[in-house]
This record gives structure tokens, C-alpha cells and sequence, in this order.
């Protein structure tokens, strides 16, 4: 580093410390530039995922067009595909699960935000979220030697009994199906569902619920009239970041699904959705449309989840971004 | 005020905070009856053979995991190498670098892919890694895992780098120091701790991920652990071809090994908030 | 006289020598307090180990106004929110003595705090209408929670003429559907103020109401106060002497300890107060030589 005296107009000098431009600039420019590439790099994966889902299902967008959509068989003999029942189960497995798990999550949060007292919060709430930790194999393992049997035998069975004119619950009781993958699908979202919830139920003033105290409600009456209307926008973005999580769900689901590819009114039929179709045929794709037809699908499946994502971003920004009142 | 409606609030009170209370419970008692599972069901196969030796040829009674559980280190170890990094190095873009607008494209991104089904990250990486090298490998495998891992350890490391009063980098640049080191020497470290978390959270994540590893590493019943020779074994895929397989002894050690699994995935987890906590 | 707090609940009725004469106020008699007010005997009142009240005791007379002034943290806020059961929402907070009103007692075990908050309504420091209701629905909350009345035009009723009585109606009547958090400060607390009158309260606390007004808006809300006070018997919590000097009929004065309960050191009519006090502490509070 160099000390310079310097002439000011007025005559008085002084003080410029300049710093070698090949050490210090260059430092930062490299590190800067460095640093902006793995930032970057977020955006040219985003861009490359896209690029080379659609790259590699073209010879099947090609083959099949909007066919691939509303196409029911998956005959890899008959070299025809067609996607429609799993988006079909893909949509149907995650409304169960949301069906499912959507009040027990929100039942769950409004426990941990304004029933639990505090020095029960913190632990149950990291019990909650254990739940998640749990890899989606160790679930779908649970699920076909405890869930599946269970939901063959008493719940299929029982319902079969009771409402079984309701084409929903008729047909052979196997447990592996589509009512087992909802519910599977409803332990997934739990965790995240009920994080989100509780936070943004924590958020809410508590002059907003002594507001409804004071003119004499109970304390569902102030739950349910003060706090859930106040985060509503909150409570919606989290089932709809819980649905995101259950459209791509994998393992789990693929374990306790069974195996049918069908569009059917039962619940109780086997079924499958578009992970797991993809989980268990890709590893017997022997030739190129077969393959193609695949990464069809998982560019579809991506489409949804995106959509439903970004979604839930948005909102859960917007929530974020606006501090206070909510206006709706 | 009519003594029944009072009455019908009364009621309708008691009920609701009962059954929230209830769902609560129910929750935890899942997560109880999960584990519970696990655990009973795979300590019985845990012993020492489990953890040392290979699986026996099919059909056979006996043999291990090891192969394993040494390539879900191999191709997790793998995935951090390239993710973690690379991740905080985006973290500390969009922390000290980034503008407004960019930034924002930029987290939106990266949420948005965190979203992503893990499954079709592991066909991106078919396209674009095995079909091009013509093998499964635990590159393969790595690349997906540091896909995966990305986004989430760029968000994390963000947040904590962000919670670093602006008090000490100007500190360090009003001595003089270079942008550069500042960030180096003066940011990271005293983020660390939240960095680490937040590279832990992102490892027991990875760990965990089967559907990706289809895939790209495929699985092995033999030792491999070449970086791009071949097809290579982990944890959650032998849990998976177990567990759906036809041999009572596969089911067996298919417990055992959830539980191997979800141990450790519980312990790094655990390991991340405590770090966390102790602020 | 004045009521010190060493008071003796089993006294007999008092006859009082002196005569109301303009500007003074009778000091409040146990029997009309009773009857038609509040009585608040030995309330000792604490958050958890730390104890915020101490052995208070307050005569609050029907359809007057009664202020309670004081230091910061001398416990006012503490009191009124005992005087609603409000105090023993925070986790922790817990209160022993009696609070009779129209002499039931609302600490009484096998009393539902529920039903005392509809007859003891509150308007809070800071305006809190709900922002997800329209300005009806804001006043029409608390009807609409006791199941009160049902039909729609009934609901109307009552709204209009709460909101008439909380002097809002004019300026919103033809905003009834429109957000409540469209109106300004003064108005959002007018309209707190016509949501806790929907329920027809007996006794009306207001804890210090105007402190996050602006002068004009406070000045509408004194006005209000005086002519709610023909029906309403009122209860106000407020740092600012002026006010209560403006407001009050009775004024009771609050001190904090040495170990930081509060106190209530004096309690007469509001010109008594002011003019002659009898406590050296209400002197020096008053002129400001402290708090």
C-alpha cells in the first residue's frame, strides 16, 4: 500500500491511501466472480432440468402428442403409453392425503400455538418434525408390513360393510392401494403442515384474541373467530406447500400402492401415480421410446409440482413481505 | 343469553380443544408407533455380521450390509463434496452480492427447486451423467445428492450468513481488508456454527433419498466403491429391494437396516439442532 | 370521608355528612355500589412469584365515571383487566380476593369467565378491530358469538345503535361492508368501543383508550365517555391527569411499593383529588414531582 500527499484545491494536502490494483481488486474481482457462478449456478440447473426433461422425452411428445395424456394403457409390450391414470393417482393419492391430514395438522398446530402451555410447545413441536425426518423408504417399508395389512383388514373391510353402496369404498379389500397411499401421503404432510401452521398462528397479535376474549367467547370461540381468520393466507399456503410435498412423493407411496394401472372409482383398488410408475418401471426400460415415454412423464409430473409450488411461494411471500394486517 | 346456547358453546368448546388436542397426540403417536416398528423389528437382526459383511447370495440365510452402508458414505460423502460448497458459496452470493431483483430470481429459484420431486432430479441426472458415461456410478449418484442438496444449503446458509451484524464486516473493511478475505476470514467464521447446521440438515436429508438413486446408482450386491466405474450399493436402496422382495430374511434385514438408517438420519438431525440451539 | 384500603367489608352502610355540591361529587356508598356497581375487596393479584396488587379495595359507582391514575407499572392495567377476568388469560397469573358485581362475586368458584366478560366490557390501549371483518361485522361479533339474536334485521338493530351510541354512525354508515382497518385511529377505537356496547355490558373498562390517538380524536373520545356514562357504568385506566381531572367523577390513585405491588393509596371524588389530597404521595404524583 502506497501513502500519497495530495494537493486539495484549497492548498491543504492530504491523505490518499491507494491500494496496488493487481492485488486487492484482483482478489475480489476473482472471488466475486466466483461466488456469482455457484449463486448462478441455482438458475442454469433450473434452466438445464427443464432443458433436458423435455430434450429427452421429444421422440415421445412426438409419438403420442396430447395422446400421452389422456392415453389410459401402459403397455410397454405394446409400445403404448399413455399417462392418464397416473396423473390420475397422482392427483387422487394427494387429495386423500390432504383430505387426511390437512385437520389433523391444523388440530395439531392450534394444540401447539394456543391449547399446549409453553413449556410443552417447544419439545412437541420438535417431535412433530421428527416426522419428517424419517426417510420415505423406512415409511413405505412401515407401510406395507403395518399400514397396508391394517387398511385391508379392519378399515377396507369395515367400510365395505357400513357404506359400501358408495362406489368409492366397494371392491376387494386388498389394503395396498389407493386409500393406503392417501393415507401414507397424510403422515407426509404432517410435519410440514403443522410447522407452518403453528409459526403463522404464533404470529397472530394477541390483542386480536384478548379483542374476542374481551366481549366474552370461549377459547375455541376466540381460536376460531380471532386467530385462524387473521392467518387464514398463512394456514392456505401451508396445505398447498403440503400438497407440493405429496404430488412428489416417491417410495412411500410406490410401497403401499400396489400395482394397478387404472382409472377406477374404489379406493380400494391398487392404483398408481406418475413417481411411481416411474420408480418401478424405469429399471426394466429397455428401449428408447419406453425410456423417452418416462421422462414424458417426469416432465409432466415436474409441471405440476411447479405449478403448485410456486404457488404456495408466492403466497407464502406475499404473507411474508406484508407484516401486520392481512387484507384480503 | 339462553342457557342452551351457552350450553351448546360450552360443549362445542370442550370438544374442539379435545380433539385438537387429540390430533396432536395422534401425530406424535405415529411418529411413537413408526419408530417403535423400527426398532423392534430390526434389532434383532443388528450384530456385528450385519455391519461387517456382504449380502449372502440370494436366497441364503446370513450376510450383511456392508457394501451398503459403505456407498451410501461413498455417494453422500460424494454429494457433499460438490454441494456443500457450492451451496454456500451461493448463500454467501446472495447474502453479500447479490442485488434486490437478482437475489430475489435467485431464492425464488432455488425454493422452487427444493420442491422439485427428488425422483425426476435423479432422471435429469440419467440424461445428462449415466446415459452419457454408459454406466450407473456413484458419480452419478453423487451429482444427483448435490442436486438435491443445493438449493437447500444456499437458502440455510443465506439466512445464517445474513444474521451477521453488518457492524463486524465493517469492521474488517474500514482496516482495509479486501472484500474478499472480509467474507473469508470474518463473516463465515462467525456463521459457522449455523453453516454447519444447515450442511447437516441438507446430509441427513441426502442420506435418506432412495428414489434419486434408482436411478443413477442403481444398487450393487457386491463391494464397489469406484467413483465412476459402476453401479453402487446404499443404504435406502437395500432397504428398498428388501423390503419388497420375496425372502422372509430380506425382510428381516431390511428392518435392521431402517433402523441403521433412520438412527443415523435421527442423530445428524439431532446433532444439527443442538448445534443450533446453543447460540 | 374517604375509602382506605383497611376498610372492613362486615362495616355497616355509611351516612355521609356531606352534600353534593356542583362539582363535588358524594363519595360512593357501599350500598349503592353494590347494587348497581362494582366492589372490589382485598384483591391481591400476581404474575407467577411477583406480585402486582396488593389488598385492594375499590367502591366503583353505577353510571359513573371512575378513573384510575398512577406511575407506570403501578399495576392500573393489572386492575381493571382482575375487574374482567381478563388478568388470568396470561399464563402464570393468578388473583385471590373478591370482585362483586351487583354484588355477585366473579371469582366465585363455578363462575365461567366467559359469561363475566359479556357483562364487563373492555376497550383496549391500542385500537384492535378485526381486520379480516367489515365495520358491521366488527359490531355485530359479539352478538353474533352469544347467539343473542339471529335474525339479520335484529343484528342491524343493535349495530346501528351501538355504533349511534359510540358517536361513529354518521361517518360509517355508508361503510358498513367496507374493512374496518379502513378507518383512521380515532375511528377504530370508536368502533371498539361500539363492538364492546353491542353486548349491552353492565360496566364498561376502558384501559387507556386515547393514548394512541391524536389530541382531536381524544378529545371526541371524552366527549363519548360522558355521555355513555348516563347508561354506563365506567371504569378508565389512564396516565394522563388532565384527562381524568376532565373525565372522572371518582378518582382512585395507585402507587408501587417498595417491592413493586401496587397500591392504592387514595380514592375519593375526583375534585377531592385533585384539590385536597389527603396521601403526600397523590401531592407529589399530582405535581409531578414524580412518574
Amino acid at each position: 500500500m502506497r501513502a500519497e500527499r495530495r494537493r486539495t484545491p484549497e492548498g491543504a494536502a492530504a491523505l490518499t491511501i491507494r491500494r496496488p490494483w493487481r492485488i486487492g481488486n484482483a482478489g475480489d474481482a476473482v472471488s466475486r466472480a466466483v461466488f456469482a457462478a455457484m449463486g448462478l449456478s441455482l438458475l442454469a440447473l433450473a434452466a438445464l432440468l427443464l432443458y433436458e426433461l423435455v430434450f429427452q422425452s421429444r421422440l415421445s411428445i412426438s409419438t403420442f402428442g396430447w395422446g400421452f395424456i389422456t392415453g389410459t394403457r401402459w403397455d410397454a409390450a405394446a409400445r403404448e403409453f399413455g399417462a392418464a391414470p397416473a396423473i390420475y393417482g397422482t392427483i387422487v393419492s394427494s387429495v386423500i392425503g390432504l383430505v387426511l391430514g390437512v385437520p389433523v395438522s391444523i388440530g395439531a398446530a392450534i394444540f401447539l400455538s394456543e391449547i399446549a402451555p409453553p413449556w410443552l410447545r417447544n419439545p412437541f413441536s420438535f417431535l412433530v418434525e421428527m416426522l419428517a425426518a424419517v426417510p420415505s423408504v423406512v415409511l413405505g417399508l412401515w407401510g406395507i408390513y403395518v399400514l397396508a395389512p391394517w387398511v385391508g383388514n379392519p378399515v377396507e373391510t369395515s367400510l365395505r360393510d357400513h357404506v359400501g353402496f358408495i362406489p368409492l369404498f366397494n371392491g376387494p379389500a386388498f389394503g395396498f392401494g389407493m386409500l393406503a397411499a392417501g393415507l401414507i401421503l397424510s403422515i407426509m404432510v404432517l410435519p410440514i403442515i403443522t410447522a407452518i401452521s403453528r409459526d403463522v398462528m404464533l404470529a397472530v397479535p394477541t390483542s386480536q384474541r384478548e379483542a374476542m376474549a374481551a366481549l366474552g367467547a370461549t377459547k375455541w370461540e376466540v381460536i376460531s373467530g380471532a386467530v385462524l381468520p387473521y392467518c387464514r393466507s398463512g394456514l392456505v399456503g401451508a396445505v398447498i406447500l403440503g400438497l407440493g410435498r405429496a404430488l412428489g412423493e416417491t417410495m412411500a407411496v410406490t410401497m403401499v400402492i400396489g400395482k394397478g394401472y387404472n382409472i377406477s372409482a374404489s379406493l380400494f383398488q391398487p392404483a398408481s401415480t406418475a413417481a411411481s410408475t416411474l420408480a418401478s418401471e424405469f429399471n426394466e426400460a429397455t428401449y428408447d421410446l419406453y425410456i423417452s415415454a418416462l421422462v414424458e412423464l417426469a416432465l409432466i409430473l415436474m409441471g405440476i409440482t411447479l405449478l403448485v409450488n410456486v404457488l404456495a411461494r408466492l403466497l407464502v411471500w406475499r404473507i411474508a413481505r406484508s407484516p401486520g394486517l392481512v387484507r384480503e | 343469553m339462553s342457557t342452551s346456547t351457552y350450553q351448546r358453546r360450552r360443549a362445542t368448546n370442550a370438544l374442539m380443544l379435545s380433539l385438537c388436542s387429540l390430533f396432536a397426540f395422534a401425530a406424535v403417536g405415529v411418529l411413537v408407533l413408526i419408530l417403535g416398528f423400527v426398532l423392534a423389528k430390526g434389532i434383532s437382526s443388528l450384530n456385528l455380521d450385519f455391519f461387517i459383511h456382504m449380502p449372502a447370495p440370494v436366497g441364503e440365510p446370513g450376510g450383511g450390509v456392508a457394501n451398503s452402508i459403505a456407498g451410501s458414505f461413498f455417494t453422500v460423502g460424494l454429494a457433499s463434496l460438490i454441494g456443500i460448497p457450492a451451496g454456500i458459496g451461493a448463500g454467501v452470493f446472495l447474502s453479500e452480492y447479490a442485488g434486490h431483483r437478482l437475489g430475489d430470481v435467485i431464492r425464488f429459484t432455488a425454493d422452487v427447486l427444493t420442491g422439485v420431486p427428488s425422483i425426476v432430479i435423479g432422471i435429469f441426472v440419467y440424461g445428462l451423467v449415466v446415459l452419457k458415461m454408459g454406466n450407473f456410478s456413484a458419480l452419478a449418484a453423487g451429482i444427483a445428492l448435490a442436486i438435491i442438496m443445493l438449493p437447500i444449503v444456499a437458502r440455510s446458509s443465506e439466512e445464517m450468513l445474513r444474521l451477521v451484524p453488518h457492524s463486524q464486516r465493517e469492521a474488517a473493511l474500514a482496516l482495509g481488508i479486501s472484500r474478499w478475505r472480509t467474507i473469508l476470514s470474518v463473516v463465515i467464521p462467525v456463521a459457522q456454527r449455523g453453516l454447519v447446521t444447515g450442511a447437516l440438515l441438507a446430509v441427513a436429508r441426502a442420506a435418506g433419498e432412495t428414489a434419486p438413486l434408482i436411478f443413477t446408482a442403481l444398487g450393487n450386491r457386491f463391494w464397489s466403491l469406484s467413483i465412476t466405474g459402476g453401479p453402487i450399493d446404499a443404504l435406502p436402496l437395500r432397504i428398498w429391494r428388501y423390503g419388497i422382495g420375496p425372502y422372509d430374511e430380506w425382510h428381516q434385514q431390511a428392518w435392521a437396516a431402517s433402523f441403521v438408517l433412520v438412527f443415523t438420519v435421527f442423530v445428524i438431525s439431532l446433532a444439527a439442532r443442538l448445534l443450533l440451539r446453543r447460540r | 370521608m374517604t375509602v382506605h384500603s383497611q376498610h372492613q367489608p362486615e362495616a355497616p352502610i355509611m351516612n355521609y355528612e356531606m352534600r353534593i355540591e356542583h362539582g363535588h361529587q358524594a363519595p360512593v356508598s357501599e350500598a349503592e355500589a353494590l347494587a348497581g356497581g362494582v366492589v372490589v375487596r382485598d384483591l391481591d393479584a400476581w404474575y407467577g412469584p411477583f406480585q402486582a396488587l396488593r389488598r385492594i379495595n375499590l367502591l366503583v359507582a353505577p353510571k359513573r365515571i371512575t378513573a384510575v391514575i398512577g406511575p407506570s407499572g403501578c399495576g392500573k392495567s393489572t386492575l381493571i383487566r382482575c375487574l374482567n377476568r381478563m388478568h388470568e388469560v396470561v399464563p402464570g397469573a393468578r388473583g385471590s380476593g373478591q370482585v362483586l358485581l351487583r354484588g355477585e362475586d366473579i371469582y366465585a368458584p363455578g363462575v365461567d369467565p366467559v359469561v363475566v366478560r359479556r357483562r364487563v366490557g373492555m376497550v383496549f390501549q391500542k385500537p384492535n378491530p378485526f381486520p379480516t371483518m367489515s365495520v358491521f361485522d366488527n359490531v355485530a361479533a359479539g352478538l353474533r358469538l352469544n347467539g343473542f339474536l339471529v335474525r339479520r334485521s335484529q343484528i342491524a338493530e343493535t349495530v346501528e345503535k351501538s355504533l349511534r351510541q359510540a358517536a361513529l354512525w354518521d361517518e360509517v354508515k355508508d361503510k358498513l361492508s367496507r374493512p374496518a382497518t379502513e378507518l383512521s385511529g380515532g375511528q377504530q377505537q370508536r368502533l371498539c368501543i361500539a363492538r364492546a356496547l353491542a353486548v349491552e355490558p353492565e360496566v364498561v373498562l376502558m384501559d387507556e383508550p386515547c393514548s394512541a390517538l391524536d389530541p382531536v380524536a381524544t378529545l371526541k373520545i371524552e366527549d363519548l365517555m360522558r355521555e355513555l356514562a348516563k347508561e354506563y357504568t365506567i371504569v378508565i385506566v389512564t396516565h394522563n391527569m388532565q384527562q381524568a381531572a376532565r373525565v372522572s367523577d371518582y378518582t382512585a390513585v395507585m402507587m408501587m411499593a417498595e417491592d413493586r405491588a401496587g397500591e392504592m393509596i387514595e380514592f375519593a371524588s375526583t375534585r377531592e383529588v385533585f384539590t385536597n389530597p389527603r396521601d403526600k404521595r397523590t401531592e407529589d404524583y399530582i405535581t409531578g414531582r414524580f412518574g
